[in-house]
């Protein structure tokens, strides 16, 4: 294991993103390459599962878009992510915000959290 | 084939310039101690033989012992020829390391003893496809292989059906894979893509 994380310290690009959590409301700024032109598109959501370790860590954002809901998994390390902005951290009970997916409406918002200590 | 013997190590994933996320498998690729020189004169072909890793001298036969001794090495755990090594030259007695045999780029092939699977069906040891239907008079045949020859001609199963079995735990061989990157001072490599065996596991790599 530790071989591993060697590599993965020698390889990585050392992006600084904010700590988040499951419940929390971002904004993902993710670098997009049409043909040969690029652009920044802004994806906000609530987080509803932060997954892995290391350079394989992954996030799922959730988002109604034109009363659907829509999900994309994020590789947290990847060199396409320009900025992560976190705008509310949210009260929740779990770490796997599965719920969600059943829910529309009122029902579906995540509770703002007032009061927030990060260990980190 | 030039080659060397490794462990593997695990998995991760790396990512590229363009953003594209790779897996690749990490592997400690020796260095590995030449045990023995094959030429033309003495042995009527060219080889070289490479061990990997220590072995406890009680583990080791007395008939090892006195080969790894000729070498002025340890014993060793792993023992393997590989034939017509040219890119290096080595003595008896030798250590090669990865980058001496190993470019980054490089295409390669793997070798290793894949993962045991225990009595496996058809369907995961062969690939077959399995009776498709729930309905239409099936019963408890979701994953047969069907029918296994005709009846009264030739009134018998020709050898080499496939059928249900032990699956895995057997040599396999993964070709062209590529070599990500390499770290000479830990011994390690990086091969884009999955290699057969468990976490532990003796892998070949040759080119």
């Amino acid at each position: 294991m530790d071989a591993i994380k060697f590599v993965n310290k020698e390889l990585s690009k050392k992006n600084e993103h904010p700590n988040f959590r499951p419940g929390d409301n971002v904004v993902v700024s993710y670098k997009i390459v049409e043909g040969s032109k690029e652009r920044i598109q802004a994806y906000r959501g609530d987080v509803i599962q932060v997954k892995g370790t290391g350079e394989t860590k992954t996030f799922t954002v959730r988002k109604m878009s034109n009363g659907v809901g829509v999900e994309r998994v994020f590789p947290l390390s990847s060199p396409n992510i320009v900025k992560i902005e976190v705008l509310k951290h949210g009260k929740v009970r779990r770490a796997r915000l599965y719920y969600l997916r059943g829910l529309v409406g009122k029902k579906a918002r995540i509770k703002e959290k007032t009061r927030v200590g990060f260990k980190k | 084939m030039n080659g060397l013997i490794g462990k593997k190590i695990g998995m991760t994933s790396i990512f590229e310039e363009d953003g594209r996320n790779i897996a690749c498998t990490v592997i400690e690729m020796g260095p590995c101690v030449v045990t023995q020189v094959k030429t033309q004169e003495s042995d009527n072909y060219d080889a070289i033989q490479l061990g990997f890793v220590d072995a406890k001298e009680k583990n080791t036969s007395r008939a090892m012992q006195g080969h790894f001794k000729k070498a002025k090495t340890t014993p060793k755990r792993k023992v393997v020829e590989f034939r017509d090594f040219d890119i290096v030259e080595k003595s008896v007695g030798e250590e090669i390391k990865v980058d001496e045999v190993f470019e980054e780029g490089d295409i390669i092939n793997a070798i290793g003893t894949s993962k045991g699977k225990g009595f496996q069906g058809v369907v995961k040891r062969h690939g077959f496809g399995g009776v498709n239907d729930a309905t239409h008079g099936q019963h408890n045949r979701q994953r047969a292989p069907g029918s296994i020859g005709a009846a009264s001609y030739p009134a018998k199963v020709f050898k080499g059906m496939r059928m249900a079995g032990r699956d895995g735990g057997t040599r396999v061989k993964i070709q062209n894979l590529e070599v990500m990157k390499i770290f000479p001072e830990q011994n390690l490599i990086l091969v884009k893509g999955a290699v057969p065996g468990h976490k532990g596991a003796y892998v070949i790599l040759e080119k």
